[in-house]
């Protein structure tokens, strides 16, 4: 049995006896979870968000609109299709390199949306502050959210506002939903992708990560490192464009870009084979990645996207992408194969070959 | 990357990969000492680019692992009293103790904090000087220096309220119990080489007499490695056994005399229990008795703790080099990650750790297509 969480609470100082009874059993019809307790690793974006979903959330809400589990959900209205997505941000500090909190929560609500091949149109707000925030940091996080709304080109059409007690939250967190039409023809999803699919990247990996943890407390260290945090719309517009038959579109956000190729594989039942020199990532990225022991490929993006393009059609999109003022740096860092379904693996640069698996627990706390 | 990718270039790892494949006759069986090694050749692929002649058996050097599970119930324990702010080393959060681990203490309301540095400790102590901190110096000759400084410093400033829970552990003897060992298949070394820039090589020479082991000093990339493989593999096929240094950018015979001064001044020799593998005689570092005011040990006084190891785990063997993780029934299936039974599944160091994260538990029979070489 594994002694972290069976045997914990009964010898533990600061354990509570009735609640390990409650969740291991008794009350309790199933032990769903193999943590007792929540960990910071169940908001990686990781193996364990997705244990977390799969056993606890998603077979209490089960439907169509609900189960293809994209970015956002895919409504029929009218005889047309809108997408709706949400998200909720919590990013410790509210101020980093390259950003903010407002800036952020506008940016991966706006992305979401068009990740489903739609163009995000209307934003909602919710913001939940703590007793003592400074007003002026709140208005400098509005400001900011008004230019990255402005910039997207979306409307903040309704939101809400709550205060809790002093060390109830941390200082503030903003959950914001996207609503926008799905462009006619569009057809997104990962069970989509076909073997020969080429994979693009629209530039440089891990930097938003490395940048919040430049200034996270404790962790500090001098970089010129500025999150990547930017709205896609424009450049999934220039995508479909060039090719409106992009089988898949996913940004990788949380659990960086191995997350993400790993749910596409996973979702496809195909593997994914990366080039890992193709991979582009900036050299203080990298240099800052090696230091803190850190793997780039596990370092969340906030201005980054994945394409799954068919074979015939990547060097059109890539040509697009790359004229893109958010796609210069784009490459085709890989392919989908027959081979290996649901897994991900690497070329390496010396000639040798791994599996690219998702994290594992929390490679970064909170940071997004 | 300068200085880095210069040591991953495809076609100078291409060609020492033919060179070692023109020179093997026969069966050899390598060590790579360190963690961190194992890490990269997992990464890398690089154990798959050898002949099949040439075995890669990982070795005890992951600083992590080797912790006791002794000390690391009483660090629980320290950690999870309320006037404590317990600094660690990141890696050192998810390892199983007996009964919990300090992610699961944290969530529970301990104050753990990860720290790249001990030094940052001392800054802690002083913001908060209503509470203890303590920091777990924990790893092998490699992060001895910083953690003596960091003892050293808190007694020049006068700070009181830090002190540290010192688990040193020193790689000649864990080597040397190794070929003790009846059990014993290593016939050549990859030497430590980081352990090695701060305490020079000399030591080693005696062991590659007495043993009649080639040793060889490598770096951490993957030329590095190719090269240090390569070196062994000479020795070994020309009967030699020398201590040769692969990592002289970095590693000299003598060492680093600054560092070794502050972990001779701060630190003694004493012996050393470690995680699978039992007692070692005079393999670890303790306390000197003029620093004794910041032994965490003494400080909280922690009772004698009963623990307990999971029946499954095979982390002993795999440490002394005697099995490879994905030969334990465990592997992958109820040890994972997410649900280390044993340390080596948790530091990035650890070898199972290392096979898991690059998919070893997932690829055993479907092999990824590996370039021609």
């Amino acid at each position: 049995m594994n002694p972290t969480s069976t045997n914990a609470s009964e010898s533990s100082p600061t354990g509570d006896p009735s609640i390990a009874d409650a969740l291991s059993g008794g009350s309790c019809p199933l032990p769903i979870l193999d943590h007792p307790q929540i960990v910071l690793g169940h908001g990686s974006g990781g193996k364990l968000t997705h244990q977390l979903l799969d056993k606890l959330v998603l077979p209490q809400f089960s439907n169509e609109l609900l189960d293809p589990q994209h970015d956002g959900a895919i409504l029929p209205v009218h005889g047309g299709r809108i997408a709706v997505s949400t998200d909720s941000f919590v990013v410790n500090p509210i101020f980093f390199p390259g950003g903010d909190i407002g800036k952020l929560a506008v940016h991966g609500t706006v992305n979401d949306v068009a990740m489903c091949g739609a163009n995000p149109a209307w934003l909602s707000v919710a913001l939940i502050l703590e007793e003592g925030l400074p007003v002026e940091h709140l208005q400098r996080v509005i400001a900011s959210m008004k230019a990255a709304a402005e910039e997207a080109g979306v409307l903040l059409v309704t939101g809400d506002t709550k205060v809790v007690d002093r060390g109830k939250g941390d200082q503030i967190f903003i959950n914001t939903t996207g609503i926008g039409p799905v462009n006619p023809g569009v057809e997104i999803h990962p069970r989509r992708a076909r073997p020969g699919d080429r994979i693009l990247l629209n530039g440089e990996i891990a930097a938003h990560g490395i940048a919040i943890l430049s200034v996270r407390d404790g962790l500090e260290f001098e970089s010129q490192i500025l999150s990547d945090t930017a709205p896609l719309n424009g450049l999934v517009e220039a995508i479909l464009a060039a090719c409106p038959d992009i089988h898949v579109l996913r940004d990788p956000t949380r659990g960086g870009l191995t997350s993400a190729l790993n749910e596409i594989a996973g979702q496809a039942d195909l593997g994914i084979e990366l080039e890992e020199s193709a991979i582009p990532i900036d050299e203080a990225v990298k240099g800052a990645c090696e230091i803190l022991g850190l793997d780039p490929l596990h370092v969340a993006n906030e201005g980054k996207l994945i394409a799954v393009v068919p074979r015939d059609n990547a060097e059109a999109v890539l040509e697009a992408m790359r004229n893109h003022p958010r796609g210069e740096k784009t490459a085709i860092i890989g392919e989908v194969v027959e081979a290996h379904p649901g897994m991900v693996t690497m070329k390496t640069r010396v000639g040798g070959a791994r599996v690219v698996d998702m994290l594992s627990g929390e490679q970064l706390p909170r940071i997004c | 990357m300068k200085h880095l990718d210069e040591y991953r270039d495809a076609i100078l790892a291409r060609k020492l990969v033919e060179e070692i494949h023109g020179l093997v006759t026969k069966p050899w069986v390598l060590m790579e000492v360190c963690g961190g090694q194992t890490h990269s050749i997992v990464k890398y692929g690089l154990d798959r680019l050898l002949p099949e002649e040439v075995e890669l058996v990982h070795g005890p050097g992951c600083p992590v692992c080797v912790t006791s599970l002794e000390m690391i119930d009483k660090a629980h324990a320290i950690a999870s009293r309320p006037n404590v702010i317990f600094c660690s080393f990141g890696d050192m959060l998810r390892v199983p103790g007996s009964d919990a681990d300090l992610l699961l203490l944290k969530s529970r309301g301990a104050d753990i904090r990860v720290v790249y540095s001990p030094i940052d400790c001392l800054r802690i102590a002083r913001e908060n000087p209503d509470k203890q901190v303590v920091f777990f110096a924990i790893g092998f000759e490699t992060t001895a220096p910083a953690n003596a400084m960091s003892v050293w410093q808190a007694k020049r400033q006068g700070i009181a309220n830090f002190s540290v829970l010192v688990s040193h552990v020193l790689v000649p003897p864990a080597m040397a119990a190794i070929l003790e060992s009846p059990e014993n298949r290593v016939q050549g070394f990859l030497g430590p080489g980081h352990v090695c820039t701060v305490m020079g090589y000399e030591e080693y020479e005696p062991i590659s007499a007495r043993y009649h082991v080639p040793i060889v000093i490598t770096g951490f990339e993957p030329l590095d490695l190719l090269q240090g493989t390569l070196m062994a593999l000479r020795q070994l096929e020309e009967g030699r056994a020398d201590v040769e240094n692969q990592y002289p950018r970095v590693v000299r015979r003598e060492g680093n005399s600054a560092a070794l001064g502050m972990v001779r001044e701060v630190f003694e020799i004493g012996d050393r229990k470690w995680r699978g593998v039992g007692s070692i005689p005079e393999s670890g570092y303790r306390l000197r008795e003029a620093f004794r005011d910041f032994d965490a040990e003494r400080i909280f006084e922690v009772a004698e703790i009963d623990t307990s190891e999971s029946g499954l785990c095979i982390s002993g063997e795999i440490l002394r080099g005697v099995k490879k993780p994905h030969q334990c029934p465990a592997f992958g299936k109820r040890c994972t990650p997410e649900h280390p039974l044993g340390a080596t599944m948790v530091s990035a160091e650890g070898a199972c750790a290392a096979y898991h994260a690059y998919g070893r538990h997932l690829d055993a029979d479907q092999e990824p297509a590996i370039a021609d070489t």
